[in-house]
């Protein structure tokens, strides 16, 4: 497999691209200067593309790539690939499923308690020397509030078993209702955000989840509220969540995602009652080498004629 | 006028070493019913206002930063009951308690389950390193210097809880929806918990990838993390305290985070607050709180609520509702 031609959209794992770089003839697209020309040069060699959550493989690099045929993503979400595309073309499609699944879980419940209880406030406190002068303020209690969760799939079904565990009660919203479960459904985004105290974002970005958190839902959720997102920046209409936080109509927000990373709304920065993550939902050195494994596993299967582990398309 | 000293003379006298900011719906019920002898708002030392002026006072109410000695104690010779608003009880000479028959009630329940939630979230904070990478991106590192460290994962985790009170069986309900395993180290084995027990904290430390202090600050507890539990805990190992800062050996762990002989801290108590070791600020393996763990409103109001209700069962010669046991 050493002649096949590899393509790594950046560099966001050390660890894979050693491995890659041992098994396949390795290309590294974030050292080209013209990346168009890169492509067109490689074109012939490149059988495979291996991108992530924010670097994919858009519409005009598989047409760049007559030779591709498979990308093997380094991430659950697969926005950031043209499935469409992908699948006209006859290229398979692989994502990283399951293994991340308790790192998002568990990021989104460390999301809620330094939000609600602002541990990072109150280490910046501490560490400022502020509290020589005086005690920190009351925070607010997390065990028991509301819980609403947009799209319970692998992720959104960890998150409640965690919260559950707080004494939450858990309600949510999805494609359809789920009827292997006890938790409260609504049928829009807004009646959930209505009736929960604290909305967090887990579905995948689609056409019709994006900028599913608008000024309704927002409103609807109203200024006790506080939004965590660990699903994708343009679930939420950014300028709108930005202004309800600096005018005062949310209570907090946790974000590890945003729309355009890594820029990220300077106007947040002086906020204590929100967090900002630079997205590192599965970023532990434990996830990163399974999610690697698994990218490789698939790769190897897809060039070895047998089934692969984690096809999407 | 003379009507209202007739009721104040129906209110029952309550010692008041400190203020006490209740809610309005509580002061109201307070004020009903007692009568504050306010010691802080007197110029006279302590000792001689409560000599002149608690003689009859059967109730004295204090926090957990106010120490009632024996000396104090001995100026209340009518004393039978001390009700602190904290859960630790080591500011109150307890032997003295024991020998008068004074009985003490703390916050009971009231603080255990934010204290838990705060653990958790403390120890979420040192392993995904949620602190620091808000501070990076605040910063505005992310666009100049690219994606953030890697932390760790939380599950599968073996976490050693010492002291499964109330407050360490919340924080252990909730780490096992993490996937994490729990072991624990309390002054007796636990017969009804399924949990693996351990008799000593250096074993526990041994075993555990994370220890959790919840315990009570005594005699026996003091400095019970020490040079030698440190170094079992090792080079990977987490530390997350909510229970008293005596309870770690302070300047050893100071030298061991520095030296990156464990792996991170999160602190929200140390042994002389507000004053927390500055060679810690720069660390972000390491997250330090100014004593929060308890406060949110909803603690708070729960912690009124039974404050007023231990003063009301007391004086209706009813059992106390949160009365620290004597073991």
């Amino acid at each position: 497999m050493e002649t096949v031609g590899v393509l790594m959209t950046k560099p966001f794992s050390a660890y894979l691209e050693e491995e890659l770089d041992k098994r396949f003839k390795l290309f590294r697209f974030w050292e080209s200067s013209n990346r168009k020309e890169f492509l067109k040069e490689n074109s012939h060699l490149i059988r495979a593309v291996v991108g992530n959550a924010t670097a994919g493989c858009d519409a005009e690099m598989i047409g760049l790539l007559p030779k591709l045929e498979i990308v093997s993503n380094f991430s659950v979400g697969l926005d950031k690939v043209d499935l469409v595309k992908c699948k006209e073309r006859g290229i398979r499609v692989t994502n990283t499923p399951d293994v991340l699944t308790d790192d998002v879980a568990d990021l989104a419940l460390a999301l809620i308690l330094a939000v609600l209880r602002r541990i990072c406030a109150c280490d910046r406190y501490v560490t400022s020397g502020s509290w020589i002068n005086g005690n920190f303020k009351l925070t607010t209690k997390f065990s028991g509030k509301s819980v609403g969760i947009l799209g319970l799939g692998r992720i959104g079904s960890a998150i409640a078993k965690r919260a559950n565990a707080f004494g939450c009660p858990i309600s949510y919203y999805s494609r359809s209702e789920k009827s292997n479960t006890d938790y409260k459904y609504y049928p829009s985004a807004v009646e959930l955000a209505a009736n929960c105290e604290i909305l967090v974002i887990a579905c995948a970005l689609t056409e019709e989840t994006h900028h599913i958190v608008n000024r309704e839902v927002i409103d609807a959720l109203g200024p006790q509220g506080i939004i965590i997102n660990i699903g994708r920046g343009s679930h939420i209409d950014e300028p709108e969540l930005v202004s309800a936080l600096v005018e005062g109509r949310l209570a907090g927000a946790g974000l590890d995602v945003f729309e355009n990373e890594p820029q990220v709304p300077e106007q947040l920065f002086g906020l204590d009652n929100v967090v900002l993550l630079s997205h590192v939902g599965s970023d532990t050195v434990e996830t990163c080498k399974e999610m690697a494994d698994l990218v490789i596993a698939n790769l190897e299967a897809h060039f070895l004629n047998k089934p692969l582990l984690t096809p999407a398309v | 006028m003379a009507e209202d000293a007739e009721v104040r003379q129906h209110l029952h006298q309550v010692v008041m070493l400190r203020p006490f900011p209740y809610f309005p719906s509580h002061k109201e019920r307070f004020s009903k019913q007692f009568q504050p002898l306010n010691v802080f708002e007197s110029s006279e030392p302590a000792h001689l206002f409560l000599s002149t002026h608690a003689q009859s006072a059967r109730v004295l109410l204090c926090a957990g930063f106010t120490p009632v000695t024996s000396d104090m104690l001995r100026c209340l010779p009518s004393l039978q009951c001390i009700i602190t608003t904290s859960a630790g009880v080591e500011h109150i000479d307890l032997g003295e308690c024991r020998r008068r028959g004074i009985a003490v009630a703390n916050a009971g329940n009231a603080f255990s389950v934010d204290v838990a939630d705060y653990a958790v979230g403390l120890l979420l904070d040192v392993l995904r390193r949620i602190s620091a990478a808000d501070s990076y991106v605040r910063r505005g590192l992310w666009p100049v210097q690219g994606d953030f460290r890697l932390g760790h994962k939380l599950g599968g985790k073996r976490v050693g809880i010492v002291g499964l009170g109330s407050i360490g069986s919340e924080i252990a309900k909730r780490l096992e929806a993490f996937g994490c395993s729990i072991s624990y180290n309390s002054r007796r084995k636990k017969p009804s918990v399924s949990f693996p027990y351990y008799s000593n904290v250096y074993d526990l430390a041994a075993d555990s990838d994370v220890l959790i202090l919840s315990c009570a600050l005594t005699e026996e507890t003091f400095h019970m993390v020490n040079k030698d539990v440190l170094s079992a805990l090792g080079k990977e190992g987490i530390i997350i305290n909510v229970g008293r800062g005596a309870l770690i050996d302070e300047k050893e762990l100071v030298r061991c985070l520095v030296q990156g002989e464990i792996g991170g801290a999160g602190l929200d108590v140390f042994e002389k607050e507000p004053d927390v070791p500055k060679e810690l600020f720069a660390l972000d393996n390491v997250i330090l709180s100014p004593h929060r763990a308890v406060l949110t409103p909803e603690s708070f109001d729960a912690l009124q609520e039974l404050v007023i209700g231990n003063l009301e069962a007391f004086f209706s010669n009813k059992p106390l509702l949160s009365p620290v046991k004597d073991e």
